[in-house]
């Protein structure tokens, strides 16, 4: 068995196990709950520390036939695009099985749905099987639906369980037919992704079939992951989630899509990526100026914070249309970065939430004198979310820049724009008004977080800052694959020497 | 032959009626699905009648891995029905429990009969045979009034469509002089230009498809759905369903092949307004047994996508579907079997409570549901993948792009079927508690039968192989 099965097997038989504990035992539920994500944790940076970078191939493989006439099977195994992925995933899973103590109704159903997403999400992201990497993404997707409808906050609670519900199923079904159209063009006959990759070598799909798919696979997971402008639901969706929910799905289960897309459709698609990325840089634009201007204008935190995140999935795009080395390695950067950061901003704006029952920000101020330890690291994240060097989303972004700087100048001029100012200006208002200033008097009687409360916040903070400050720990892992993945999709081979990863390593030492 | 021993069985249990005191009568029920779990294992077992392919009685009647397979699952079908029918025995007139019962085995022996009908003679009889029992088994409840109009109504409808199908097998014998199936195969290229012809498969089809509830022969499905006996409706639900897709399947791909060619888009049409009609019909439906009366138009349009797919990986996919939908729909209907016995009305707000009152039955709801709409890890979804697989394969086979709206109205249906599974689901678990929390007691039998239905919804979604197997030996026959 490989420890990818127990990462991902470890919640999902938690989940089965909480079904038959008795409900009234609430202490023993989220034991179980915390334990099994804290033993996925575990695992995950076990795995973490013996992936060996840059060797041949997949690590930690595992394959069990499980359809043989259509050609699926259970494949999980990891390479330096999803290691860090899991591992994140890991980490927020536990961090948000910590947070969870803010649920206080219907807890046994809560932990279930929680796990049963945890599972799914790291179980999607290590599979190498077309049809399991779907599957497992679905069984992750649900979970959040019903989490939103029955435990989000807010009187729009109704209006934005609809409205995610609505947009996440078309994305999902969409890219399905995508997955199947490509699973049939491709003609390999199997499911497998490194099959029907090593296949594709030798039988291109048809340029005009490519295109055809190309766009299925990049709109419906772009709804996945809040690609403007089919990105409405997800500021909305966030602001009534409850923070567990927000921090798994904002922070991990969106980054399925844009894996999906890395890992999928550059190689697989190369010609219809290339005619394509000149589109998608130009909606990426979208997502950081004009959604950067909406979180600008935000009256409440949750609602900030989302479209933040919104916003900072167009570096993602930006760094996946620049079909280059640096671009590929800065998004898979971003993605992990943004998961720690999104999980982070979400879990602190929850404490907030249940300390002061509102998100209001023109109610909230001087918070900082009563919640110095949840102010400070609200304060952290949001540097982190503007691109403060020392955290992880500084590199990543760095990295995106310099990648897309050659292909796509003026747009790489103006996300730079929206990152530092826009950033910068929704960031530090936020802060100026919720941490300092005078602190109003209903505000007395606020208490910070205790010991236990503490440990998932300075967890993520220091998975950021580790990251921040070694970033050679992920692009030592990132780079060899994502060479492969460059090479495929853009047809030549990127010669190791070659000075874009030069660069990328200069990046990372200065860090 | 199987069929005979379930004719002799239906009959048994008949005479046993005279025999047995009223109040044990229900009894009589788990000896009859004793008596079918036998003749399952049998002919699972491959030692029956039916293991034996070839054919009989000059070709009418023909026993292949395809009659095998709708056989088993007509089977389980009826022994999950009459656990049910056990259940509903005191909403029954009194006493009458085993007359319903052999009803159901008469009802059972004609889908048998159906599933190895190789004659339009034989599809005549055995579509006759199930349409009147289901006259009798729909208004059984005589003193319920909407239990009797919905018989009147599936009367009327059932009679015009038996008369439309045996006018449209007048035109075929007609024409081409031919009933048998394999022999109209080699002789129907001939008549490709003729009208009469045509119309006379037009007019079967037409008949099939009010078996199905297919558009624009729906009409009757949400009524007689609404007012039959749960068990009926459950039975009607899957067993004469499935009926008529196996005929339509002979129909379309032994005996007309040629023709069936040319008409990919006419079920194209069909499939893709089937399920808009099913689905946007059920969102506004509070009573449950006729939001499913709905949701099983939209499945029969799903399940046409298999046949308009003109492939055998559309055959497969459409067998395996149906083989998810028995446990599926059983499951569902057993809830409300269980839960509604004591209402008036079958309304969705009567289920507000459910998981205070039995946490077992709202599970099971939850997961028919869940697994209806199509979400892993259930059978519904890997029924849905099989049947959109094997539209995208068409289109990319034939290039006609009828293929792919057909694909994006199927994921259209999907879409709209969440709002109305999702509403049953917060039904039972987040609707104002209603008064009513007393403990729905099960009997032992309910939960043994509720059991293997959750345990074929997750067997099918979770290991698809044995099934998937199997149906892709049946889809091979149809070649």
């Amino acid at each position: 068995m490989s420890i990818l099965t127990y990462i991902a097997g470890w919640p999902l038989l938690a989940a089965l196990a909480l079904v038959v504990v008795p409900r009234n035992y609430r202490v023993i539920i989220r034991a179980i709950a915390v334990l099994a994500t804290l033993i996925s944790a575990v695992l995950a940076v076990k795995m973490f520390a013996q992936f060996v970078p840059g060797a041949n191939g997949f690590q930690f493989e595992q394959q069990i036939p499980w359809v043989e006439s259509l050609g699926i099977s259970y494949h999980v195994g990891v390479d330096g695009l999803n290691v860090g992925l899991i591992l994140m995933g890991a980490i927020v899973a536990f961090a948000a099985a910590l947070c969870s103590w803010e649920i206080q109704t219907r807890e046994k159903e809560f932990y279930i749905l929680l796990l049963v997403m945890t599972g799914g999400i790291l179980g999607a992201f290590a599979s190498l099987d077309l049809f399991f990497f779907y599957f497992l993404h679905e069984l992750a997707l649900v979970p959040t639906f019903i989490m939103i409808g029955v435990w989000g906050r807010g009187e729009k609670k109704n209006y934005a369980t609809f409205q995610i519900t609505l947009y996440l199923s078309i994305g999902a079904l969409i890219a399905l037919i995508g997955l199947i159209a490509l699973y049939l063009q491709s003609g390999a006959n199997t499911f497998d992704i490194p099959k029907i990759i090593e296949h594709a070598k030798t039988n291109p799909l048809a340029v005009n079939a490519q295109n055809f798919i190309f766009p299925l696979l990049l709109f419906g997971f772009g709804i996945l992951v809040s690609l403007w402008p089919f990105h409405s639901w997800a500021p909305l969706g966030y602001g009534v989630a409850p923070s567990p929910t927000a921090m798994l799905h904002a922070g991990v289960l969106k980054k399925f899509g844009l894996y999906g897309l890395i890992r999928i459709a550059l190689p697989l698609l190369p010609q219809a990526a290339q005619s394509w990325a000149h589109f998608l840089a130009l909606l990426c634009v979208g997502n950081i100026l004009y959604v950067g201007w909406v979180a600008m204008r935000q009256k409440d935190l949750n609602l900030l914070i989302g479209n933040s995140s919104v916003a900072h999935m167009g570096f993602i795009f930006l760094g996946i249309a620049s079909l280059n080395l640096i671009g590929i390695t800065g998004a898979v950067l971003i993605m992990i970065a943004h998961g720690f950061l999104a999980a982070l901003t979400f879990a602190l704006s929850g404490y907030i939430y249940k300390q002061t029952g509102t998100l209001q920000i023109s109610e909230l101020g001087g918070l900082c004198r009563k919640l110095p330890f949840i102010g400070t690291a609200l304060l952290m994240a949001a540097m982190a979310g503007c691109g403060l060097p020392g955290f992880a989303n500084f590199v990543g972004e760095a990295t995106v820049f310099f990648g897309a700087w050659k292909i796509f100048p003026t747009i790489t001029i103006i996300a730079l724009w929206g990152a530092l100012v826009i950033g910068g200006i929704y960031m530090t208002r936020a802060i100026r008004n919720i941490l300092h200033g005078p602190l109003p008097e209903k505000w007395n009687s606020l208490s910070d977080a205790n010991f236990w409360r503490k440990l998932p916040y300075a967890l993520l903070l220091a998975s950021l800052l580790v990251f921040g400050f070694c970033p050679k720990l992920l692009t030592e892992k990132i780079n060899p694959d994502a060479q492969k993945i460059v090479a495929l999709a853009t047809g030549n081979m990127v010669t190791a020497n070659a000075p874009s990863t030069l660069a990328v390593n200069f990046v990372a030492q200065n860090k | 032959m199987l069929e005979i021993s379930v004719i002799g069985l239906g009959l048994v249990l008949m005479l046993a009626d005279l025999f047995v005191p009223a109040e044990r009568r229900r009894y009589i029920g788990y000896a009859a699905i004793l008596a079918l779990g036998v003749l399952l294992v049998t002919s699972l077992s491959g030692n029956g009648s039916c293991g034996q392919f070839g054919t009989a009685f000059g070709g009418m009647f023909v026993n292949d891995a395809l009659s095998l397979f709708f056989k088993q699952l007509f089977i389980v079908a009826a022994i999950l029905v009459l656990f049910m029918a056990a259940e509903f025995a005191d909403k029954l007139a009194e006493g009458s429990v085993a007359e319903y019962y052999s009803l159901i085995l008469f009802a059972l022996a004609g889908m048998l009969f159906a599933a190895s009908a190789n004659d339009f003679t034989m599809l005549f009889v055995s579509i006759e045979l199930i349409t009147i029992t289901f006259y009798v088994l729909v208004s059984f409840q005589r003193s319920k009034l909407a239990s009797l109009e919905a018989g009147v109504k599936y009367l009327i409808l059932g009679a015009l469509s038996s008369s439309f199908m045996v006018f449209g097998i007048a035109l075929i014998w007609g024409t081409t002089g031919e009933l048998n199936f394999t022999k109209l195969a080699a002789v129907a290229p001939q008549f490709a230009d003729s009208r009469i012809f045509l119309l006379g498969v037009l007019l079967v089809l037409v008949g099939l498809g009010f078996k199905i509830a297919a558009f624009p022969f729906q009409i009757w499905a949400p009524d007689v759905y609404q007012g039959a006996p749960t068990p009926t409706t459950a039975f009607l639900a899957i067993g004469s369903k499935a009926a008529g897709f196996v005929l339509l399947l002979r129909v379309l791909f032994t005996a007309v092949p040629s023709v069936t060619a040319h008409w990919a888009n006419l079920l194209i049409v069909i499939s893709a307004i089937t399920i808009l009609y099913g689905n946007l019909c059920a969102i506004p439906q509070r009573n449950l047994k006729r939001l499913l009366g709905y949701s099983s138009i939209a499945h029969a349009g799903y399940l046409l996508l298999g046949i308009a797919a003109l492939s055998a990986s559309g055959q497969a996919a459409l067998l395996y579907y149906l083989g998810g939908y028995v446990f599926t729909v059983m499951a569902a209907f057993f809830v409300i079997t269980l839960v509604m016995r004591h209402l008036a009305t079958e309304d969705i707000s009567g289920l507000a409570g459910l998981n205070q009152r039995s946490p077992l039955l709202a599970a099971t709801l939850t997961i028919a549901m869940v697994s209806l709409a199509g979400i892993p890890p259930l059978a519904g979804f890997f029924g849905k993948f099989l049947l959109l697989k094997a539209v995208v394969e068409a289109a990319k086979a034939t290039h006609n792009l009828g293929y792919i709206c057909l694909v994006f109205t199927a994921l259209a249906g999907v879409v709209i079927s969440l709002y109305y599974y999702f509403g049953v689901i917060r039904a039972i678990y987040w609707s104002k508690s209603s008064e009513d929390l007393s403990p729905i007691e099960l009997s032992a039998p309910a939960k043994l039968s509720i059991w293997i239905c959750l345990a074929g919804i997750f067997w099918l979604g979770l290991f698809p192989n044995t099934v998937l197997n199997l149906a892709n030996a049946a889809a091979a026959v149809l070649k």
